[in-house]
């Protein structure tokens, strides 16, 4: 195996992609230099990614106390309704702000892997709430602490408006406890199912019990709600509060246990590997759950560069899309257009499918999915002057079948509604300003492809323009692209 | 049976013979003699954005119902009268007269326990057939054709009009395919490219190997559906709306000899927090004239008795109307089912007691997963047991 394929695969799974300006780098250089290289450009603080502000918190400015708070809204209960309403009213137009917002650092920050992690967090803490204040502030804590403390990370994931709110846990009281909270929490965030039992989750739900938030500041306890009996919680006894079970959750191995073994099924490889999975998960529960090292372990090991790791994961929607941002630099002419083909892949962030979040793998693809994917770098690329028919003694047009026809109309109609983009092609020629043009279909198949064996050139070249060596690297890397090949990384 | 039949229509001289009859006989051709009954098909109308049931089925004496409803009440007049308690939605006119033809049955309070008021995850309960504390990745009719389709070449047993398939139609081996119209699932899967990349693939790598052959069943299943849908293209005049276009697909490739027994189409949204009235009617009408056609063309052509349309929505609504004329969230709500070969018909069990809430929502009666194991089993012969993951005891309407 080539070292090239070697760093491209850890900036697949560490990142989204090898960028543009990495390309010609990824020969000569060592993978374990590569990875401290990736693991420096994650290490600053993430800049908030912001789009809506919380308009109850300046109505509510410079009020103090919980009776003067009160009184405040009984006497403004309109202007507070108002505010809210507004703040609904924008939600929709400012979570697709936050998607794009995102999906550019995704395509453009060097933290690639604190993103990529993010990104991964994003599907494990999955929360489907309309509130675009609420996600945004999730999303902060998520990027904040992704690379930090599990248990920090749990906590701020937990204490967010945006979950307490998913979860029902403001429904969640002394007299009438709602357990969707509890459960969750140890079901998908912690131990996995099996690992406690219906009382447990019974317990653990009255721990809970005030755990809400407010508009103004964000979590609260709210201590009139909570119930503060003794609860017996995985063969413990205590006056336990939410903190409390968090903590007890932490320090269950199985935690870690569970927590890495989905690191692994998403990072190397979907069918989990328990010699691989157990000591690397031993580890992170004596680091105290540090997630950097943790990763750290996983993409130093020999074994994340096995050959039966590498080509063979499904890119998730969002993956695919922004490694070919990264590939070649796009300019969509409508930011919406990345939101249309998520919804159309079946992967839209901020609204997973549901507590569980995207399931991957081959659930991403059904027939409709797939020819979507097939489609992307095509529609993108329809502006472009180069041309992806097949060139025969047929003239163009001419030469193409009803359906070939048919399927032209659709993708145009697939373009008004998605839009097409602008490619930046000059840098990535740069990429091939030494190489030969007998070498040129081999080079780009190698830089784009993971998998052992590329599409055979004999048959991509029937599809590419060769009128200029520009043309055709631009048009070789557009059907690259649209091949099953390039799904995978 | 099936490639029996395909092989009569390919070489047989009747299909030869049809050619010479003159274009206006056609017409009166019943089309029975190319396509035999007994190939059962199950036609799922999805009302998304749940759909208020108590203006669908309306108890027209139910006091409760008129003092919960002081304006949105849909009043005895009005309705079309199934029985002295119940009534139809005005624009519900095909179910009316399906209902006097002994065609339609409709089941009362049907939901789920702990039922949950977000539309997505109430939905995705009614897809994947869960408890509502439950997450699976399938839908039931994805498991329906994993144990239907071990060795099925072509996997167009179940088919949603749609450009995005939905979770219900996924399957851990199989899903179904989903496609707006014939001809651009055709078209876009047609091209040269694919077809070139596909014939020069050498399998090797197990995932690769996944997405090639995917993509290869795409494109013979489109082709397939293509020339299926050509070969008796429904000649009924349906109205040119987005459900009248999917129950045309749907009737011409239901009177093709095509392998679906599955056709998926979802109508919405139903989610009226704002003037029902109007937008309830509007999707009704266009559901109405839709399926008046679709209907008349099956009985033209002798397939009623071999299709069963069902309808469902996530939830229904709350008894009392908000105070925007319309209706919020709720939980139970009825099922429609419409077929010429219905063993039981009419309303098959007692109206929502409106008395008898929780918080102001229905109780529900009857699991929604017993109607999926009647279809199933009943309908389908298939193994509702294996593909619901628990036995459940089954209703008597078909």
């Amino acid at each position: 195996m080539t070292q090239r394929k070697r760093n491209q695969h850890l900036l697949w799974r560490s990142g989204f992609g090898p960028a543009v300006h990495q390309i010609q780098s990824l020969d000569q250089q060592d993978p374990s230099a590569l990875w401290n290289t990736i693991l420096k450009d994650s290490e600053k603080a993430p800049v908030k990614l912001e789009v809506a502000e919380n308009r109850l918190q300046s109505l509510f400015e410079g009020i103090e106390g919980e009776a003067a708070m009160r009184q405040f809204q009984k006497e403004n209960k309109e202007a507070i309704a108002e505010q809210v309403r507004l703040m609904r009213q924008s939600s929709r137009e400012d979570l697709k702000k936050l998607n794009h917002l995102w999906m550019n650092e995704m395509v453009h920050s060097p933290a690639q892997l604190r993103e990529k992690v993010s990104f991964f967090w994003h599907g494990h803490f999955a929360c489907r709430v309309m509130s675009a204040f609420q996600q945004q502030e999730l999303l902060h804590t998520i990027r904040t602490h992704a690379l930090g403390n599990f248990g920090d990370l749990l906590r701020g994931v937990s204490k967010s408006p945006a979950m307490l709110a998913f979860l029902n846990n403001q429904q969640n009281r002394k007299r009438s406890p709602n357990e969707n909270f509890a459960r969750e929490v140890m079901e998908l965030f912690t131990l996995g199912r099996g690992h406690y039992t219906e009382t447990d989750v019974k317990e653990a739900a009255r721990a809970f019990t005030g755990w809400s938030y407010d508009s103004k500041s964000g979590f609260e306890f709210k201590s009139y709600i909570h119930d503060d009996g003794v609860k017996n919680f995985m063969g413990r006894t205590g006056r336990f509060t939410g903190d409390d079970i968090i903590n007890i959750l932490l320090e269950q191995k199985q935690t870690a246990r569970y927590i890495t073994e989905k690191i692994y099924r998403f990072f190397v490889h979907e069918k989990p590997d328990a010699e691989k999975i157990q000591p690397l998960a031993d580890d992170f529960f004596k680091s105290g759950y540090n997630i950097k090292s943790l990763f750290h372990n996983l993409f130093s090991a020999d074994w994340f560069y096995d050959s039966k790791n590498i080509g063979n994961r499904i890119k998730s929607p969002v993956e695919y899309m922004a490694g070919i941002r990264r590939f070649v630099p796009v300019t969509l002419d409508n930011p919406n257009s990345s939101l249309v083909f998520q919804h159309a892949l079946g992967q839209v962030l901020f609204l997973p499918p549901n507590v569980a979040g995207w399931p991957g793998g081959r659930s991403w693809i059904d027939s409709s999915s797939l020819m979507v994917r097939l489609q992307l770098p095509r529609i993108w690329a329809s502006k472009e002057d180069f041309t992806l028919q097949l060139k025969g003694d047929d003239d163009v047009e001419m030469g193409r079948t009803p359906e070939e026809m048919q399927a032209a109309r659709k993708a145009r109609n697939f373009i008004s509604r998605a839009g097409a983009a602008d490619w930046n092609w000059e840098p990535v020629w740069k990429n091939y300003a030494d190489t030969s043009r007998e070498r040129l279909y081999e080079e780009i198949a190698a830089h784009l492809l993971q998998t052992k064996k590329a599409p055979g050139k004999q048959v991509v070249e029937l599809y590419v323009d060769k009128s200029s060596r520009e043309h055709y690297i631009s048009s070789t890397i557009i059907q690259l692209m649209s091949t099953p090949e390039y799904q995978v990384c | 049976m099936l490639i029996k039949r395909r092989t009569f229509l390919q070489t047989g001289s009747l299909a030869t013979a049809s050619l010479l009859v003159p274009k206006f006989m056609k017409a009166f051709e019943p089309q029975q003699l190319l396509v035999p009954p007994g190939n059962k098909t199950l036609v799922v109308i999805q009302f998304s954005g749940g759909n208020d049931g108590l203006n669908t089925v309306v108890p027209i004496t139910n006091d409760w119902y008129y003092r919960g409803r002081p304006t949105l009440n849909i009043s005895a007049e009005k309705a079309h009268t199934l029985t002295t308690d119940a009534g139809l939605h005005p624009a519900l006119t095909i179910c009316k007269e399906l209902y006097d033809q002994g065609e339609l049955a409709i089941m009362n309070s049907v939901g789920y326990p702990n039922p949950d008021r977000s539309h997505f995850r109430s939905m995705d309960i009614w897809h994947s057939a869960s408890e509502s504390n439950e997450y699976f990745t399938t839908g039931w009719l994805g498991r329906y054709l994993d144990e239907q389709c071990k060795n099925c070449t072509t996997p167009t047993q179940a088919l949603e009009v749609d450009d995005v398939l939905s979770l219900v139609l996924k399957g851990e081996q199989n899903k179904g395919l989903a496609l707006r119209d014939p001809k651009g699932l055709y078209g876009v899967s047609s091209g040269r490219y694919f077809k070139s990349l596909h014939h020069a693939h050498e399998h090797e790598e197990e995932t690769v190997d996944y997405l090639y052959k995917t993509m290869s069943e795409t494109i013979s299943s489109a082709e397939y559906i293509y020339r299926q849908s050509q070969m008796h293209p429904s000649a009924a005049q349906y109205p040119s709306t987005k459900t009248g276009k999917s129950l045309k697909t749907i009737a011409s490739l239901i009177l093709s000899d095509i392998n679906t027994r599955v056709y998926y189409v979802s109508l919405g949204s139903f989610d009226t927090h704002v003037n029902q009235a109007n937008q309830q009617t509007k999707l009704f009408t266009e559901l109405n004239d839709a399926l008046s056609v679709f209907v008349k063309d099956l009985k033209q052509n002798r397939r009623f008795e071999d299709v069963m349309i069902m309808t469902f929505s996530e939830f229904g609504r709350r008894v009392k109307q908000n105070a925007s004329n319309g209706t919020d969230h709720g939980t139970a709500n009825n099922m429609f089912f419409i077929s010429g070969g219905l063993r039981k018909k009419g309303i098959l069990n007692p109206l929502p007691d409106l008395q008898d809430l929780i918080a102001g929502d229905l109780k529900h009666q009857v699991d929604f997963k017993t109607v999926y194991a009647t279809i199933l089993r009943k309908w389908l012969n298939a193994d509702d047991r294996a593909i619901l993951g628990k036995e459940y005891a089954l209703h008597d309407f078909i």
